[in-house]
């Protein structure tokens, strides 16, 4: 499967050329490059896909294949980078959906920034993030995944700062780097701690599930917990930080500030989830190697999940609401990973969550796409500049109100599935985690419709020109993946993608299914009746619960408390006084030294009178006492 | 007293005597040197100090080398660098003087600076 | 001259051009005549690197494991044993191929330089002599020799050509740099008469025995006097105020290639002879190297003024060099070599847009600019892609070294090593605060001063300066595995030296 390379060269390739011509050619011309190499490397992933998955299991699994590595960098005789492509089933999934996702962006953008300054420059971004995002869901070891881990990054950075000009949204930019930056120290530092005790990278012998490559880990432990708790507890918080889990959530929220395709492509579908697949391929080492780090990440996700969801029920930006439901979306990603074990039914966590990254990517793609849509017909993210608009939009209607029932969990929309296996496996692994990530879905489905209803229903807000229908090129993106997100449920991912790579048989759990229908159902009709027609429930609410209102509303001063530590402890208590230190005390010794020594030239100075005759008379009284001293001694 | 008189008198001229003789020249210019303000006066001194220390070289060789006579050479030779040496001095007087229009050494402080 | 050649061997050629482009510069009378003469001896110096290193890549691979390749040893003075004695391994060259790609976009960074071309050149030709003769000297003496030559002309470049308080500035980085080289001579001289050795090449003193007590002795006064030139914590202070006054080619050069003399210095001379005395003294100066590294990034982010920013930054990334080197293992030395690369490219890269920038908006203070990119888009670009590597974004050469100085470092088996390597680490977090502020500042947002909306962007010479430098980067940020194995394979001789 040689020819899988290609699905990483021609993004690049695209990358560069659009990067380098710069302006000279037609916005238009730059746009149809990107989106022509993208439809090449979609096309080419699903034939992948088809390939990889109606092979023959071996044994029962489905083989691992690295059709491409060459070395790229050694570093010891036992650790080298290699580059390369390793092709297994999630990252096969990941391929077909960043591909997937990434072409219809794409397109939407073709229509959606047609007028922007800088039409080439977002594309050639796009086309760095396409290829990045594709080189760490096919790295071949732990390094290969830290470098595109590190581009995906930075092109996260440029896409979000697109509008350079625009203070808050470099501002953003600067943010959603530096937090997950400071992530990705700890998924550096892990990797050092995991590579000197297995010595490789590779993810063939990690994942191998042979012992003795971990047998130096035995034992070892520092301050207490164990090397390997170490190793791959540092390497989930570079996974927190791109995936945004508590606290390192913050950037995401800000990182809205790019353009709406770019928050689609990047902070709903692909990159955001580079946490969650970063543990997912790790997984039989946390399995194995370090259960408690695993449930640590359980916790972390519902807890994660739960604080988004909350606040997403106050947000009045339509962007920033649909930011915190993928927080919250996430979440349950990793509470997903975190409650799995290993294989067969144990490993239905592990299924469950995959399944749920796919179908989520494809819905929430279309909600920001949705959203986009919205934003251009009013030109504002602002739901109170909203209201009514089923009229004049009628397929975004639709397709947002799709993507909103699959997000919600109601059946046959493919969220339903997904979200109920994990909510089955979470009842497994304790009550209490079943019950709240229960909780979470049901206020899903509530703020969801409260957006939802905001936007579409509700009271009609005076518009400066009247809301049309989107083109042609941002219309058949919004189909296309309304038509996924309807069909996605029935996919028999079990048969495709599963812990331990053999094949896994859904069960339906009705129990659970039924009653997180309820819920959502229920939640629903609430948000119906708060939201569809203009009514005072929410304002007597929001008077009611004001503490609550105001701190979520204020995302639980989370970003304060950053502030407080970036400004006034680290910017004024660290790195202001250590200036000042450098100016004024080590470069005052130096300068101290260099004035001592002029002090003390000026001092001995007076002995040069000038006069020749003190001079001789001194000379003479030296001469006497030098022979004076000589005859004495 | 009168014995050694009758030995000065008589005997050939002792050594000492030659010696004291430059000594007191040499520190009457030593003297001179530090004490007198005026550049000529100085170095008229110097030229005392000098002669005081060719009339050794004289006397020494006349007395511990005779038969030899590196020490009148030597002798001529500081006369002719002295007179050099002078020359030059007085060359520099002259100019101090047409500059400053003073000889006095005390005045002559500007180069510490 | 095939005379010449043929006592002084090729390599000799690195010195001999920059004196021949010091003599034209002579009988020159004319801008044209001085800018023809600085380009086509700095092209043929930068083409010159390129065929060393194909010489020598092409030796090596035909089997020729020596320790130094082409060497050359004339005696020069005989009483005191002194030799010009040159080789070159893959340290010599990969720093070769640095000081060719810097002193020749240097050039093109002050092609307009004024007042005074001619004289300008002239020092800098002079500075380049020091540079390329220290880094293809292999007798101490001569080392040092070059090492003062390429100090001397600093102080007039910075004095003459500088701007703020020039005289000041270039006082103090030529005082300090002197009291480093005094220690380093007593060092030298003190290596020298303790091994007993017959000449004073380095490849022969380190066959031989140097007391251990003459080491405890001269191994510190080796290692700060170069590290002093390397930018030591607390000795670093020159850089800041010497790198904001000289003009931007000095800065470039100062910055890109001297400060590496101290890491070259420092690894070469400091840890190959005296290994027992490096080894016990080592904890002491990592101590103070791991100040560098995260004291100079938490200083950065505090500055006002790009070229400060930019020196606390090579102290912080300098610091890093000689933290690796002090690491004592293959991976981590070599790591120091491709970072004295990487850190040569990408600060020389930074100076000169600073330099360009400076030159268009007469200010230097990040808080009076502002949307700089949308009337400078190329240079805008440029200083991104210098942020980026700065902050070792993969594909760019600082993340090459900086990985590769990390895990090699991390794989000391001591704790107290590891421990060091992970508080350097917490650099690359601090770098990215103050490059992204920098960015966010001069390139992004509003524009801040009207003067500013008519700007122009760069002009050809400062293009082909700015291309040379990105080009060297991404190219050993994207495939730095023929770098990497040049110098691995030369660090591993001084390493199993030190391991004795």
């Amino acid at each position: 499967m040689q020819y899988t390379l290609l699905i990483l060269v021609l993004p690049l390739l695209s990358f560069i050329v659009l990067g380098l011509v710069d302006s000279k050619w037609k916005p238009k011309v730059a746009g149809t490059i990107g989106t022509v190499v993208l439809g090449i490397i979609t096309a080419l992933s699903y034939f992948a896909a088809w390939e990889y998955f109606s092979m023959h299991r071996i044994a029962g699994v489905y083989e691992k294949i690295i059709p491409f590595n060459i070395e790229w960098l050694r570093f010891t005789d036992y650790l080298h980078i290699n580059l390369g492509i390793l092709l297994d089933p999630i990252s096969v999934m990941m391929l077909v959906v960043i591909t997937t996702v990434s072409f219809m962006v794409n397109i939407y953008s073709l229509g959606y920034m047609v007028n922007e300054k800088g039409f080439e420059r977002y594309y050639a971004f796009l086309s760095l993030f396409t290829f990045s995002m594709l080189g760490l869901v096919v790295a071949t070891n732990i390094f290969q995944m830290y470098i595109f881990w590190e581009l995906v990054g930075v092109s996260s950075y440029l896409l979000i700062g697109f509008y350079y000009t625009k203070p808050s949204a470099v501002a953003a930019a600067k943010k959603a780097f530096i937090v997950t930056r400071f992530a990705d120290l700890g998924f550096l530092i892990g990797i050092l701690v995991l590579s000197f005790y297995t010595k490789t990278f590779d993810f063939g012998i990690l994942t191998s599930g042979d012992t003795s490559v971990f047998a130096s880990t035995v034992g070892a432990s520092f301050m207490g917990i164990s090397v390997m708790s170490w190793a791959l507890g540092l390497i989930f918080i570079g996974g927190a930080g791109k995936s945004a889990m508590f606290p390192l959530q913050i950037w995401l929220p800000d990182a809205m500030e790019g353009p709406t395709p770019v928050s689609a492509l990047i902070h709903a579908a692909t990159m955001v989830v580079a946490g969650v697949f970063l543990v997912a391929r790790l997984f039989p080492l946390y399995v194995v190697y370090s259960p408690e780090v695993l449930h640590g990440i359980a916790y972390v996700g519902a807890f994660t999940s739960l604080f988004a969801a909350i606040i997403a029920c106050v947000q009045t930006d339509i962007k920033r609401v649909l930011a915190f439901s993928t927080i919250s979306q996430i979440g349950f990603m990793m509470v997903g990973l975190g409650v799995s074990g290993n294989g067969g039914h144990e490993g239905v966590g592990y299924m469950a969550s995959m399944f749920h990254l796919f179908t989520h990517a494809m819905f929430k793609a279309l909600l920001f796409l949705g959203a986009g849509s919205v934003i251009h017909a009013v030109r504002s993210n602002e739901m109170s500049h909203m209201g009514g608009l089923r009229k004049y939009m009628p397929i975004t209607n639709i397709t947002f109100l799709i993507a909103c029932l699959a997000i919600a969990g109601i059946p046959p929309f493919s969220g339903f599935f997904s979200k109920d296996e994990i909510l089955s496996a979470c009842y497994e692994f304790s009550p209490y985690m079943g019950a709240t990530m229960t909780f979470i879905a049901g206020l899903t489905a509530f703020y969801m419709f409260r957006l939802y209803f905001n936007i579409f229903w509700g009271k009609e807000h005076k518009h400066q020109h009247t809301p049309h229908e989107s083109p042609f090129a941002m219309a058949l993106p919004l189909v296309f993946l309304a038509t996924v997100t309807v069909l996605a449920g029935w996919i028999p991912f079990g048969h495709f993608v599963t812990s331990d790579r053999a094949n896994y048989d859904i069960h339906l759990d009705f129990t659970v299914a039924t009653i997180s229908v309820l819920i959502a159902v229920c939640s629903i009709t609430l948000a119906i009746i708060m939201y569809r027609k203009e009514s005072k429930v929410p304002k007597r609410l929001a008077t009611t619960f004001s503490g609550l209102h105001k701190a979520a509303t204020n995302r639980f001063y989370i970003d304060e408390v950053y502030i407080f530590i970036t400004k006034k402890i680290i910017f004024n208590n660290i790195s202001l006084p250590l200036a000042w230190f450098d100016r004024h005390v080590i470069d005052a010794t130096m300068n101290g030294m260099a004035g001592t020594t002029q002090w003390v030239s000026v001092k001995i100075k007076g002995f040069q009178s000038g006069q020749v005759q003190q001079y001789a008379y001194v000379f003479l009284l030296g001469t006497l006492i030098i022979t004076a001293l000589v005859l004495i001694f | 007293m009168s014995d050694l008189l009758t030995n000065l008198l008589s005997g050939p001229v002792p050594i000492e005597a030659y010696l004291g003789v430059s000594l007191i020249m040499f520190f009457a210019g030593v003297y001179g040197f530090l004490s007198r303000k005026s550049m000529l006066m100085i170095l008229i001194s110097i030229e005392l100090m000098l002669n005081a220390a060719d009339i050794n070289f004289v006397v020494f060789n006349r007395y511990l080398f005779p038969g030899h006579l590196e020490g009148f050479y030597f002798a001529l030779f500081t006369i002719a660098i002295a007179a050099c040496e002078t020359a030059v001095a007085i060359a520099i007087i002259i100019n101090i003087y047409r500059n400053l229009t003073s000889v006095e050494v005390g005045n002559l402080d500007q180069m510490k600076e | 001259m095939g005379v010449i050649l043929y006592y002084m061997n090729f390599l000799s050629l690195f010195v001999l051009i920059p004196v021949l482009m010091m003599l034209g510069l002579f009988v020159s009378n004319s801008r044209k005549q001085i800018q023809f003469i600085t380009a086509t001896g700095a092209s043929l110096l930068l083409i010159l690197s390129g065929i060393i290193t194909y010489m020598y890549l092409t030796e090596r691979a035909a089997g020729n494991v020596a320790e130094m390749l082409f060497t050359a040893d004339t005696v020069w003075y005989a009483p005191f044993n002194i030799h010009y004695s040159v080789g070159v391994d893959g340290i010599s060259v990969a720093m070769l191929i640095l000081s060719s790609i810097i002193v020749f976009t240097g050039v093109f960074a002050s092609w307009k330089i004024d007042p005074l071309p001619k004289e300008f050149f002239l020092w800098y030709s002079l500075l380049s002599i020091g540079v390329y003769g220290f880094f293809i000297s292999t007798d101490l003496f001569t080392m040092f020799m070059y090492y003062e030559i390429a100090l001397i002309p600093m102080y007039l470049l910075i004095g003459i050509w500088g701007t703020g308080r020039k005289e000041y500035s270039a006082m103090k980085l030529t005082l300090m740099l002197m009291g480093g080289s005094a220690l380093l001579l007593v060092g030298i001289l003190g290596i020298y008469y303790t091994s007993g050795a017959t000449s004073m090449n380095l490849l022969e003193i380190a066959k031989m025995k140097i007391p251990l007590t003459a080491q405890y002795y001269f191994f510190p006064l080796t290692f700060l006097g170069f590290g002093v030139l390397g930018a030591l914590f607390p000795f670093h202070t020159w850089s800041p105020d010497g790198h904001a006054s000289a003009p931007t080619a000095v800065s470039m050069l100062h910055a890109g290639v001297l400060m590496k003399l101290g890491g070259y210095g420092c690894f070469r001379v400091a840890m190959y002879l005296m290994p027992q005395a490096a080894h016990e003294m080592a904890w002491f100066f990592l101590i103070l190297t791991g100040i560098s590294v995260v004291y100079g990034a938490f200083a950065a982010i505090h500055q006002t003024d790009l070229k400060y920013i930019n020196a606390y930054s090579s102290v912080s990334h300098c610091g890093l060099v000689l933290f690796a080197i002090l690491m004592m293992n293959e991976t981590a030395a070599t790591g120091a070599i491709l970072q004295m690369l990487s850190h040569g490219l990408m600060t020389a890269l930074f100076f000169a847009l600073i330099g360009m920038i400076y030159g268009r908006t007469h200010t230097r203070l990040i808080t009076e600019m502002g949307g700089l990119m949308k009337v400078l888009p190329f240079l805008g670009v440029s200083y991104v892609i210098a942020g980026l590597a700065s902050l070792g974004l993969p594909g760019l050469s600082g993340f090459v070294a900086e990985m590769t100085i990390f895990f090699g470092s991390f794989q000391h088996t001591d704790t107290f090593h590891r421990v060091m390597t992970i508080i350097a680490c917490m650099s690359i977090v601090i770098t990215a605060v103050y490059i992204l502020r920098v960015v966010g500042k001069i390139l992004f947002g509003a524009i801040q001063d009207a003067h500013h909306e008519h700007l122009t962007d760069a002009t050809w010479f400062e293009r082909i300066s700015v291309v040379t430098l990105i080009i060297a980067i991404v190219a050993i940020g994207s495939a730095p595995f023929w770098i990497s194995g040049m110098i691995h394979e030369s660090v591993i001789p001084v390493i199993s030296h030190l391991a004795k």
